[in-house]
């Protein structure tokens, strides 16, 4: 290895990652199966809330179809930092220490399979709802964005769950977080737009919550059209919090390698 | 009857000192209806805006019923978790040894549950009370409302045993709560059952949750309705999951 340029070690890390998670089942398929189940029982229950004065779909389906995309990638971040954190307690990452690895490969060849899954995720709840119906506003170009942004979210959150895995080296850890971040998740404009959520105190944590101007960035694309605050707003957190994730997995992960 | 006893009020013991001093395993079972309680009645009480909501507690009485019987039926899953670590640990493999009477084991299993829903519960309760919702039934209706509740925490620990003592491991989690999850969601959850269209009012009509929340929901109003085909269902569910309990116990200790 001595001597190969970086995306040469990304590469090797990346298909390691990847493979590592396409081939374990018990994690792949509920990312899958989930955001879908959850999708149509709130879908099947909520249709109706389509009739609210003021609301901003014809469909309540075309309204919820962004929220998958966020619900794919908290498994994202817990998927991402349960292996890494494996890779820690298996030694893995010790052994990898003695390599002239560089610390950047090996956080973004871990993060490679996140990407994957992600992108597996986006294509499935996509043509789920286009079979159901969904039409995005914004047609083809539209999808592409959401494909995208999509990806971006679980690379942010894969980078949070990454920088959980090495600042406590616990896969245990990391799954015991993952009903905080469903917290985060159900505390925002998920299920009805903001200016319709009529609890005060609610509307206001919507409001401060980053996860809602997420899903209301892919929600735009859907059941708005090309809304140039809401794309900004969501591409522009979306890249934020992944700079942010990163740079903290990377110094945690200089942290554990000085340790080791 | 009195090794029955005996052996229950062990486990009983146990489980409820296990419970209530370890914060990892009470913090989870009191937040998650907490959780749901705020986010449903918080974020979605514009709903009862929709034409045709007639409930007439209002959202947040409407979302509370949901979320207690909820509470109630995952705090029996809760339990599950535990008796499936129980076995991992080899503890349970002790119990069986020692018990003169197994069954006991399965009551005191059940009792905890009814204790850690009992709190989970109470606090849920008075947070949704502080929160201004209305209660419309008199104490009569509230305390059969009650009464459901715990037969459904009686038979979610009871089907959530029988995973666990015939699977004997954490692993099974899910096949306790899945079947749970879903039957709870298929039911009426957001509006009424006459607001639901398509395949879920279709499976909403024939699941055996939405005679629970149903009735639930008439017995905090004020206005009872399928209040006996909604015991039934749950004396019913009791006495099968009974039997599912204890054959699973009967596979744990041929499994030695």
């Amino acid at each position: 290895m001595s001597g190969s340029p970086l995306l040469l070690q990304v590469g090797y890390l990346a298909r390691r990652s990847v493979l590592r998670t396409l081939r374990q089942p018990m994690n792949v398929v509920p990312s899958f199966v989930f955001p879908l189940i959850l999708l149509a029982v709130n879908v099947g229950g909520l249709q109706s809330a389509a009739r609210i004065p003021g609301f901003p779909a014809a469909s309540y389906l075309d309204f919820a179809l962004a929220f998958t995309f966020l619900q794919g990638a908290l498994f994202a971040t817990t998927n991402a930092g349960t292996d890494l954190a494996r890779d820690i307690q298996t030694g893995f990452l010790n052994r990898l220490a003695l390599t002239p690895m560089r610390s950047a490969a090996l956080l973004l060849g871990q993060l490679a399979g996140v990407i994957a899954l992600a992108l597996i995720q986006a294509t499935l709840y996509l043509t789920v709802g286009l079979i159901a119906g969904v039409r995005p506003e914004t047609g083809v170009a539209g999808v592409f964005l959401i494909v995208f942004l999509g990806l971006l979210i679980a690379l942010a959150f894969g980078a949070i769950g990454a920088f959980l895995a090495l600042r406590t080296g616990s896969g245990e850890a990391i799954q015991a977080l993952f009903p905080l971040f469903f917290v985060f998740l159900f505390l925002s404009s998920m299920n009805l737009p903001r200016n319709l959520i009529e609890i005060e105190w609610f509307r206001t944590v919507a409001t401060i919550n980053p996860v809602s101007y997420l899903i209301e960035g892919i929600r735009s694309l859907i059941i708005t059209g090309w809304d140039v605050q809401a794309l900004l707003l969501g591409f522009g957190l979306a890249a934020g919090i992944a700079v942010v994730a990163l740079t903290a997995a990377s110094v945690a992960l200089e942290g554990r390698l000085a340790r080791s | 009857m009195r090794a029955f006893v005996s052996v229950a009020l062990a486990v009983t013991w146990r489980g409820i000192h296990n419970a209530f001093t370890n914060p990892s395993i009470l913090v989870p079972s009191l937040l998650f209806p907490l959780f749901f309680f705020t986010a449903f009645a918080g974020g979605l009480s514009r709903v009862s805006d929709v034409p045709g909501f007639d409930y007439p507690a209002g959202y947040t009485a409407f979302q509370f019923v949901f979320v207690f019987l909820q509470s109630a039926a995952f705090g029996g899953i809760f339990n599950g978790f535990a008796i499936a670590r129980d076995f991992e640990s080899g503890f349970s493999r002790r119990l069986l040894l020692a018990a003169p009477r197994r069954t006991g084991i399965i009551a005191g299993y059940a009792i905890v549950a009814l204790v850690r829903w009992a709190a989970t519960a109470s606090i849920v309760f008075s947070i949704a009370l502080l929160s201004g919702m209305k209660v419309l039934g008199d104490p009569d209706e509230l305390l059969a409302l009650i009464l459901l509740g715990l037969l459904l925490n009686v038979a979610a620990v009871l089907w959530a045993a029988g995973i666990a003592m015939r699977f004997r491991t954490l692993q099974a989690g899910p096949l306790m709560q899945v079947p749970v999850f879903l039957t709870l969601f298929l039911a009426p959850v957001y509006v009424p059952l006459d607001l639901l269209n398509g395949w879920i009012h279709t499976v909403a009509s024939v699941n055996p949750a939405t005679f629970l929340l149903e009735a639930g929901r008439g017995l905090f109003s004020g206005q009872p309705t399928e209040v006996g085909v909604a015991f039934a269902i749950a004396l019913g569910g009791v006495a099968l999951l009974t039997v599912w309990a204890v054959r699973g116990l009967k596979s744990a200790e041929s499994a030695g």
